[in-house]
């Protein structure tokens, strides 16, 4: 496999959302607006390529059976520097995606990443596979986000095209669990044509 | 490289140097953004007061102190100064009577109690329903206003406020904190 | 009376799962089967709960005192990791058909971030220990219980003709919406 598949396999075809349905809780919970999911993905992206990349380097140095514990230590410092940075400089969008931000440190993704590439792979397909992964994170929590705008608020990156109210249960919860359903269900269906 | 045994002296080695160049690590950044994380605090802060204050000259963050509402608990006040003279009063009111948790207000008042403005700081009511006390079609009809002769009640409690459709709690618990902040305000706490 | 509001603002209004998106992961995945929807919901309030108290003590105690709270997210999951592991220990050691109900489950709950979630609410919140517990462990039945009840709808769904892309996930997804929707009807209970 060259690097441009290793890089591009995340989109779709291991996209970690759609086919795998791993990281659900964060997909729900922080997608009542495109910039919201964006901003989700993207913190997320950060820590899976920074802890991809530093279990990669580490992995032959770490026994095997300290491993996890050595991942968990390596992601959840990374969830705390993206939590400091996030409040510093971004403090409205820290403040919607709130507790979702130290949550991400038990993002099955990210873990699942570590154990299942990043100990095995050398440093740069890692890094590559991290960033894969998380752009997938983050397209697919954008697609959503933005689904959930326009239909909830008539509006999409706040920018408001009709006039009143939308369909206002698809910002609250019943609408995350209604969308992510049907998105799915929509790619399952194009897989399988 | 060789892989590492899993000897127990290994184990104990490689999990504590893990955590001291973590610890380390978090120290470092978290000693880089304190400053900015404070700044980030104190502007929104500021930029709340300037929405429903005059223009000021001073530091109202400075000179901030407390009033008690008359309800066991007691708000911050901002005042801000044009000179030497106050111009006007931003109160961080809150209450809890909102209908899904804390609504946390910045509330203008001028030196004689009327009303100047008021910014929604922070709730967790209904979208699309609630959550509507931060638009102008809700809070403008507080503007300007002085609760010494406005009676902060919703249409259905007698009062002349109209409020927002389907969301008569978020309404009323929106009254109530704008009534806290004038309490402590005007009266000192006294009811 | 406060804490009988905690019990039903977290169990009903603010299910952890419906209304927070807490623990969907082991939502979706061990709703097959009410057997094994009990015995996860077991396993996650006992460790839910144990998992509060101690971090609370290490919040309190440790992290506040020498004000380092941005070690927060990392001390706690190592808590939890660890917490996790000695109870399956434990279990297998004093009372082997408790562990045979609930030892499948163990590990699978370090990584339900309920139990993470829950933890730093609890200090987010600024509950007392006491009402932290009272907290954790209503939140906890309300994961129960919304999981126990998608598991008997799920396992009505080989009767069903669902269409082929609807199988599995995307199917539970929409149920659990259709629950969430169901859920909204308990806001408003608590004011």
């Amino acid at each position: 496999m060259n690097q441009l598949q290793n890089f591009t396999k995340g989109f779709v075809r291991e996209n970690p959302i759609l086919m795998l349905v791993l990281g659900c809780c964060p997909t729900l919970a922080t997608t009542t607006s495109a910039v919201n999911g964006l901003g989700m993905g993207i913190a997320t992206a950060f820590v899976l390529v920074g802890s991809n990349t530093v279990v990669a380097m580490l992995a032959n140095l770490i026994p095997d059976k300290v491993r996890i514990p050595s991942f968990i230590i390596i992601i959840a410092s990374f969830v705390t520097v993206v939590d400091l940075l996030m409040k510093a400089y971004v403090p409205d969008l820290y403040e919607t995606l709130g507790i979702f931000i130290p949550l991400i440190v038990v993002n099955c993704i990210v873990l699942g990443r570590a154990e299942a590439f990043a100990s095995k792979n050398t440093v740069l397909s890692s890094a590559i596979d991290g960033l894969g992964m998380g752009l997938g994170f983050t397209m697919a929590l954008g697609i959503l986000g933005a689904f959930r705008e326009i239909l909830g608020s008539g509006s999409v990156f706040n920018y408001r095209f009709i006039q009143g109210d939308g369909i206002l249960v698809f910002i609250l919860a019943p609408g995350a669990f209604i969308a992510l359903g049907y998105f799915i269900a929509l790619v399952n269906r194009v897989k399988n044509k | 490289m060789a892989k590492t045994e899993s000897t127990f002296k290994n184990m104990v080695i490689s999990l504590t140097l893990i955590s001291l160049v973590a610890s380390a690590c978090l120290g470092f950044v978290y000693e880089m953004t304190r400053e900015p994380i404070e700044l980030a605090n104190l502007n929104k802060k500021l930029s709340a007061i300037r929405q429903v204050v005059p223009e000021f000259t001073n530091n109202p963050n400075d000179e901030m102190y407390m009033l008690p509402t008359g309800d066991g608990d007691s708000l911050e006040i901002y005042p801000a100064k044009s000179g030497n003279e106050i111009v006007g009063y931003a109160v961080n009111t809150n209450t809890s009577t909102g209908f899904s948790g804390n609504i946390s207000l910045m509330a203008g008042f001028k030196p004689d109690g009327t009303i100047i403005n008021i910014t929604v700081l922070e709730q967790k009511e209904t979208p699309g329903l609630g959550t509507k006390m931060a638009e102008p079609a809700f809070k403008d009809q507080f503007k300007d206003k002085n609760p010494g002769n406005f009676i902060l009640k919703v249409k259905n409690d007698g009062g002349p406020v109209d409020a927002i459709t389907a969301a008569t709690i978020s309404s009323r618990a929106f009254c109530h904190a704008v009534q806290r902040a004038y309490n402590a305000l005007q009266k000192g706490g006294e009811k | 009376m406060e804490y009988i509001l905690i019990i039903i603002s977290a169990v009903f209004v603010n299910n952890i799962v419906l209304a927070q998106f807490l623990g969907i992961c082991p939502f979706l995945g061990v709703s097959n089967k009410i057997n094994t929807a009990v015995g996860m919901s077991g396993a996650v309030t006992f460790v839910i709960v144990l998992a509060t108290i101690v971090t609370y003590l290490i919040q309190v105690f440790i992290l506040d005192k020498l004000g380092i709270g941005f070690m927060q997210t990392i001390t706690f999951i190592l808590i939890i990791a660890a917490l996790v592991q000695m109870v399956e220990i434990i279990l297998k050691k004093i009372s082997q058909p408790l562990y045979q109900a609930l030892g499948i489950f163990l590990p699978l709950i370090t990584t339900n971030c309920a139990v993470l979630g829950v933890a730093i609410l609890v200090i987010r919140k600024n509950y007392n220990l006491l009402e932290g517990v009272v907290y954790s462990a209503a939140t906890a039945v309300g994961f129960g219980l919304a999981l126990v009840i998608l598991a008997g709808i799920r396992e009505q769904y080989d009767l069903l003709d669902i269409p082929k892309g609807m199988k599995g996930v995307p199917i539970s997804l929409v149920t659990a919406g259709i629950l969430a929707l169901a859920f909204m009807g308990f806001t408003g209970i608590v004011k």
